[in-house]
């Protein structure tokens, strides 16, 4: 293994850190939109608001991470990638701006009015976000980014059956890991009537999950024929135990088990973001580009390697640390200096 | 690579300059938010606890509130920045991205770190015991510091770039990643940014409570929320002069066309005047209006009238700065901002150092509640200075930035949307922070209703709301 393979495999272990996380946070934001009336939705959006706030922007830096990554490591690629696809690349960032911003400002609006708006455009850019984000990586996968600056077709690059349907299973795939997280955090903050409401929200979604991945195949079949070969050659293995594990989260969430659900259904994700990630290797473009030739200068590769390094011992003990004394409950709305929040209790 | 070879001025490169300096001039408002702030709240915080003080303790809840937010959208407004490195700027981060990366790796885990520590910080004030909870809070100044260490690294190495030799392709070879993060101006925009961001910080937070002090709110709350803050930026600015000093006469060395641009010289040679403000006109290289201080300028580079200056006319024109004008005009405004507040400081330094109080004046309550804004000028005014004096360049000597701009259609469509998006956005930051302040200013007057009841519960502060 290269150094520059080794770059690309931190990549990916970004991606799917970040599919864990910050993809999860979208699906958290789709459901607090369609959570249905004021009076209707308060205690799911209570409880969406109560799990996400504490570590939100912790999980969002992922993606911060992975774009300096690949632009340090791989900058010909990066530049390739982020001016063809400049359309649906730009549309992420006005979703992630719009999420972000109006999650933070609505907690201190002080007219019900303005909270509304806000909620209303969280959702919407928490939709918006990762479905650009996955149709980028499906113009990437069906090989339409050709090296140079704006080589390749704007639209057609992002707007084709592949891209839509990675788009699409995107956010499915937020909303469902969101969903079984949501389970967990109903059981774990004393709302168990809310367990089943996110049960029947992750069934849902995971029946979409379904249909979209499969519809993504087809597409893919039609549109690029040598990545759909790798993607049920050698990247079998890595497919079927993701469905598997998708699936097993999929029968402990219908039963109501808590314990391993999250896990499993995390791992489903890994398994699919590295099925890809094997399917494509080693092209960094499909089929121009390849891992050795788009890498960076060997000394900059050495230091990033050191880098992740740092982050694994650094970075990665403090997330710990965070997610434990969330869970424990210790992280929380100050009450003296915070609007008086929603409550969860009926 | 000649598909990054661009045509004299492609058409892209307009929008795409104006969304940059849109978007980076928007996020530099909450930098030393960011960065500073945090400090402050641990000196209150620490003050609170060691005196048993619970005023301080308010103020440090509040400021860490405050902070959370303005955190929040510079988390997303700078996720922006990172984007347009790509969407805006293909020909930087696609040719010399494995050069000067790096530091924007180390930012991206300086910024983890910040992440994690500030939500452990703003949300574990009611449950964490209160010394861990100081302590785990304690290191993100430092974090902070690191982050900005990095950007600055990064920026500094467009204007001395460094670690690389241009190979016969036109792309980098020899890459020296420490070299490029070493980079020459490193040291002086550092101590000049870290400077700045607490100047900033420090005289935004303390103008609030000065608003506040004017209007006749004369408690220890708003005494405390003024000297916090305002002895921090005190400390901050005459040391700002000297850092500021020091970099415009290595500027005249080091990048000499923009300090001929910064201070208007349009002919090499000694014996050069101060010339504050006036019109510089590049057909003809003169300009005309303006104050003149005759040898002024000499004297401020070399010590003595006889010290030579780099003039405009040393460089083609295709190589001076495209706007002459906006970098001259930037500085004397970031200079003069300096001076008064430096004014303002010594002013309270003499009546602190004889009363133990604030001055009484009206003059000086008026400049203290104006240093707020007046010190983000400034801020801004030297971003301009660094930004377009650097022009035609991104990387100085290096790379044309009309060579490295998008060639992706859209580039105007994006930069009206985000012009609309980010005008928003901040008009919402800043009708919540009002919201916030007024919710306290009410929560203060309901406990002083009942000076010796207990604090009201979430749910008493939330029916003084309704």
């Amino acid at each position: 293994m290269t150094k520059a393979d080794a770059v690309a495999a931190v990549l990916v272990l970004g991606v799917t850190l970040y599919a864990w996380s910050g993809l999860a946070d979208y699906g958290a934001g789709l459901w607090d939109l369609v959570a249905g009336g004021r009076e209707h939705g308060r205690r799911a959006r209570a409880l969406i608001d109560t799990a996400v706030t504490p570590i939100w922007e912790a999980n969002h830096v992922w993606l911060v991470f992975l774009l300096i990554t690949c632009w340090t490591g791989f900058g010909i690629a990066f530049a390739s990638i982020m001016t063809t696809l400049f359309i649906p690349l730009s549309l992420a960032a006005l979703g992630i701006v719009l999420r972000g911003a109006s999650f933070a400002l609505r907690k201190d609006a002080a007219r019900a009015g303005w909270r509304h708006v806000a909620g209303w455009l969280f959702g919407a850019g928490s939709i918006l976000a990762p479905f650009s984000l996955g149709a980028a990586l499906g113009g990437v996968a069906s090989g339409r980014v050709p090296v140079g600056n704006a080589a390749g077709h704007e639209v057609t690059s992002w707007v084709n059956p592949t891209s839509v349907a990675v788009g699409l299973l995107a956010v499915a795939t937020g909303a469902y890991l969101s969903a079984i997280y949501l389970v967990a955090e109903a059981k774990r903050r004393g709302v168990p009537d809310l367990e089943p409401y996110f049960r029947t929200r992750a069934t849902w979604a995971g029946a979409a999950g379904i249909v979209i991945g499969a519809a993504a195949l087809v597409a893919l079949w039609f549109d690029q024929r040598s990545m759909f070969d790798r993607v049920i050659g050698r990247s079998l293995p890595l497919v079927v135990a993701g469905v598997l594990a998708l699936a097993a989260s999929f029968v402990l969430a219908r039963r109501g088990v808590v314990r391993g659900l999250r896990v499993a259904g995390a791992l489903g994700v890994a398994a699919l973001v590295w099925s890809w990630a094997v399917a494509q290797a080693p092209y960094l473009l499909p089929f121009s580009l390849t891992i050795a030739d788009g890498a960076g200068a060997p000394a900059t590769l050495r230091w990033l390697l050191v880098w992740a390094g740092v982050a694994a011992l650094t970075v990665v003990p403090l997330l710990i640390v965070l997610y434990v004394i969330d869970q424990r409950g210790h992280l929380a709305e100050d009450p003296t200096v915070g609007r008086a929040a929603e409550k969860l209790s009926p | 690579m000649t598909e990054w070879m661009a045509a004299v001025e492609p058409a892209q490169l307009l929008p795409a300059r104006s969304q940059m300096a849109f978007t980076l001039m928007f996020h530099i408002v909450l930098v030393p938010i960011g960065v500073a702030l945090p400090a402050m709240m641990l000196i209150a915080n620490f003050k609170g606890l060691r005196r048993g003080d619970p005023v301080a303790l308010r103020l440090a809840r509040r400021w860490s509130h405050a902070a959370a937010l303005t955190f929040a959208v510079g988390a997303v407004s700078g996720t922006v920045l990172s984007f347009e490195m790509g969407l805006l700027w293909p020909g930087l981060t696609g040719t010399y991205g494995d050069v000067f990366g790096l530091p924007f790796a180390i930012e991206g885990i300086a910024f983890f770190i910040e992440a994690i520590l500030i939500a452990i910080y703003i949300y574990g004030w009611r449950r964490l015991q209160p010394w861990t909870h100081f302590w785990l809070g304690l290191p993100i100044p430092f974090v902070a510091l690191v982050g900005a260490f990095s950007i600055i690294s990064a920026n500094s190495w467009m204007n001395t770039p460094a670690g690389f030799t241009v190979g016969a392709d036109g792309r980098p070879e020899n890459v020296d990643p420490m070299a490029a993060i070493f980079n020459d101006a490193l040291p002086y925009e550092f101590a000049h940014f870290v400077l700045a961001v607490y100047m900033a910080a420090g005289f935004t937070v303390a103008s609030i409570y000065m608003v506040g002090w004017r209007r006749g709110r004369r408690d220890r709350y708003h005494r405390l929320g003024f000297l916090i803050p305002f002895t921090v930026a005190a400390i901050a600015t005459p040391l700002q002069l000297v850092a500021g000093d020091t970099i415009a006469r290595w500027l005249a060395n080091n990048q000499p066309a923009k300090f001929a641009a910064m201070e208007v010289v349009t002919t090499s040679g000694p014996d050069q005047p101060e010339i504050i403000l006036g019109r510089y006109d590049p057909a003809t290289n003169t300009v005309s209006g303006g104050l003149r201080i005759p040898g002024l300028n000499s004297i401020l580079t070399g010590g003595s009238r006889d010290t030579s200056v780099p003039g405009l006319d040393a460089f083609a024109a295709g190589d001076r700065p495209s706007n002459v004008n906006v970098v001259h005009w930037a500085f004397d405004t970031m200079v003069g901002v300096g001076t008064l507040l430096l004014f303002i400081v010594l002013w309270f330094a003499i009546a602190y150092w004889r009363r133990r109080d604030i001055p009484r004046s009206r003059l000086f309550g008026w400049l203290a509640a104006s240093a707020g804004v007046l010190t983000y000028v400034a801020v801004e005014a030297g971003w301009i200075v660094t930004e377009v004096g650097r022009q035609p360049w991104i990387v100085y000597n290096v790379e044309r930035t009309s060579d490295a701009v998008t060639r992706s259609d859209g580039v105007w469509v994006s930069f009206v949307g985000v012009t609309l998006l980010y005008t928003a956005l901040g008009a919402g930051t800043v009708i919540v922070l009002r919201a916030m302040s007024r919710r306290w200013r009410r929560q203060d007057e309901a406990d002083d209703a009942v000076p010796y009841g207990p604090r009201p519960s979430p749910d008493a502060v939330a029916q003084v709301e309704r």
